[in-house]
């Protein structure tokens, strides 16, 4: 529950947007980033992130399939939630979602769907049962093997890759858009905000993938890309970079302004929001990776010592993206719009949007990513050879 | 005493039957309160243009106005359609507001400021209906809407209860109804405006502080008001909402 500092209108005691909203731009940006891995090698043939480039896909899917839960646990009647799209109004920023999140799950699956069809094609003869059923299905009945057919499928991939990538930068920056165009609340009013949030995207989503590959590669026992994972950590540290710059020059940009909203912020950033603000996401769970991520890049480290630090600072800088989304959508909130108090939010752990149900929430995606992963092979090869297990794994 | 006895008996059957009359379903005309709205046959939105004044010189924080909203609504606690604010303003201009329970019991004890208090008056809150609504801007199912005669009103049985119109109120009337699980807000009492009724709060008003009539009848006190010289200032103007809730003689200090 909520407690006040200073004077706040008597209806903002209560904190309206809770951790369910803070939980669902991450997932989306997740999405949005994990695809943009995939992307980089399908349309930009960035040949080294080929091991993780249908791993991406899946990942992204996975976290798909999670990310209407915490609008649906948050909304106050989710049974009208396809109301959306059946009474959109045309000038919410809102109403879009519904529209651009089912037109991008529809390329995520098509682009899934062709580029796993060679894949199931080959595995049919080797597999029985309900799997063969499932493959078949998935082929829709296309087992063609020939050159030509390999090259459609190919040519296909490359043109929803291509829809796709402007498709997840409109489905996270639109996130953004829904932030940024609140006038009302100063902490989230700047044109930068869809910006910011797809930077964070990209950052949380890279780094998704980077801790997801090399988990799953230590439990399997299989010997980890290094130029694959030299590559992403390079990726990870541009859009770091970038993210953490541009973020703070809209900090700064308002700091010099110094008009009217102002006043009040300073006093929420260096007040309520100081910790999960200043202290995690920029100084913590920003410049630390920042300088980790820069040494793995430029001193080009490779071995163990690239494994462990990458796995650090995607660690951290998951954290941070969640600092990020926490800081934009409870700090908004925090500021009274009678710009003489704060709001401060405690949520409850087993309370209906409360830290529970979150853990939950982000838990889903891993577990359906375990499932999706039977039926999807991840690491497979093109030709339909599973990857050798190293022997001697320390 | 047999004429006593009869004459009492007619007595009974008269005030029987008398008082029959007032539990007879018969329809009675409640006396309209705002003057020409009974007398047309049919009612036109687009006719009409209301606006509420609150004139801050007048409101003495009796609460009342309050009481009689959340009687009309059974607004939930910690809820408030409307509410009242209490300004103190010191001689080096420090400001010190409080709304304790939105003013539901008034204010029965003075504030405590240490430093000397240059001003000291009574803000009433209530929804702006803006000609140019965020909360409509932003609904995502257009469950909240906007009328011909200018008002901002919620169909309760579209909302989805996202809260995007609650953050994108500037001025905070907004919340989500704990049992409806709707937005909910002040609607300057449609239903009763549409009966020729004042809004509940402007009828409870003692001191003629909340003030609500049409623009389009140029005898309605708020069509003097807007045609004399008297300062009339809107809430946040920089939003560009353009509220249709006035205030007369609202300091600069009131956000």
């Amino acid at each position: 529950m909520a407690d006040v500092v200073g004077y706040v209108f008597p209806n903002e005691h209560h904190i309206h947007w809770s951790l369910m909203i803070v939980t669902y731009p991450y997932i989306t940006g997740i999405i949005a980033g994990a695809f943009i891995v995939s992307s980089l090698y399908h349309v930009f043939h960035v040949k080294a992130l080929k091991p993780v480039s249908r791993f991406a896909l899946i990942f992204a899917l996975s976290f798909g399939i999670c990310c209407t839960w915490p609008l649906l646990n948050h909304l106050g009647h989710p049974e009208r939630c396809f109301n959306i799209m059946l009474t959109p109004h045309p000038t919410s920023a809102m109403a879009g979602f519904g529209y651009v999140y089912s037109t991008y799950m529809i390329i995520l699956l098509l682009e899934i769907l062709f580029i796993y069809r060679a894949v199931f094609a080959r595995l049919l003869p080797q597999t029985t049962g309900f799997k063969a059923t499932l493959y078949r299905a998935l082929t829709f009945g296309n087992t063609d093997l020939s050159p030509a057919t390999l090259r459609f499928d190919h040519k296909v991939t490359s043109w929803l890759a291509l829809i796709g990538i402007p498709m997840a930068c409109v489905l996270h920056g639109y996130v953004g858009f829904i932030f940024g165009g609140v006038k009302a609340v100063h902490w989230w009013l700047t044109p930068l905000m869809p910006v910011i949030f797809l930077l964070s995207a990209c950052v949380s989503g890279i780094a998704g993938i980077i801790l997801g590959y090399l988990l799953v590669q230590w439990w399997k026992r299989r010997p980890v890309d290094e130029e694959c994972l030299s590559t992403l950590v390079k990726y990870l540290w541009g859009f770091l970079i970038l993210d953490v710059v541009l973020e703070l020059l809209d900090l700064g940009v308002h700091a010099y302004l110094r008009v009217e909203s102002w006043h009040v912020l300073e006093h929420l950033i260096s007040g309520p929001l100081f910790t999960s603000f200043i202290v995690m996401q920029i100084l913590i769970f920003s410049f630390i990776p920042l300088v980790i991520l820069g040494v793995l890049t430029l001193a080009n480290v490779r071995g163990k010592a690239l494994q462990i630090l990458a796995t650090l600072s995607a660690v951290m800088l998951l954290i941070q993206v969640y600092c990020m989304r926490w800081n934009v959508v409870i700090g908004g909130q925090m500021v009274s719009k009678s710009g003489r108090g704060y709001t401060f939010y405690h949520p409850g752990f087993f309370e209906k949007e409360g830290i529970l149900p979150t853990i939950l929430i982000l838990l889903a995606p891993v577990i359906i990513l375990f499932f999706l992963a039977k039926v999807f092979p991840l690491w497979m090869t093109e030709e339909g050879q599973n990857p050798q297990p190293i022997k001697n794994f320390n | 005493m047999n004429k006593g006895r009869r004459k009492f008996l007619g007595y009974l059957l008269k005030g029987t039957a008398g008082s029959l009359y007032w539990m007879l379903p018969l329809p009675i005309k409640v006396p309209l309160q705002i003057p020409g709205l009974g007398e047309e046959e049919k009612y036109d939105p687009e006719a009409h243009e209301f606006v509420f004044m609150v004139d801050i010189n007048r409101c003495i924080g009796c609460g009342s106005c309050c009481v009689a909203d959340k009687r009309e609504y059974q607004v939930p606690d910690g809820q408030y359609r409307t509410w009242v604010e209490r300004y103190l303003i010191t001689v080096d201009g420090e400001v010190f507001v409080d709304s304790p329970k939105g003013a539901l019991e008034g204010y029965p004890e003075p504030r405590k400021v240490e430093k000397p208090v240059r001003d000291a008056f009574f803000v009433p809150k209530l929804c702006n209906m803006c000609e140019e609504p965020a909360c409509v801007q932003v609904c995502p199912v257009g469950a909240t809407f906007k009328t011909d005669d200018g008002f901002v009103l919620i169909d309760y049985k579209r909302c989805i209860g996202c809260a995007y119109c609650v953050q994108a109120c500037p001025y905070g009337v907004r919340y989500i109804h704990k049992k409806k699980r709707t937005a909910d807000k002040c609607t300057w009492c449609y239903h009763r405006v549409r009966r020729g009724l004042l809004p509940a709060c402007v009828n409870a008003c003692p001191t003629g502080a909340r003030k609500f009539g049409d623009l389009r009848d140029p005898d309605s006190e708020v069509s003097k008001i807007l045609r004399s010289s008297e300062p009339l200032f809107v809430l946040k103007p920089d939003m560009g909402t353009f509220p249709r809730l006035k205030y007369l003689h609202l300091r600069q200090e009131v956000i």
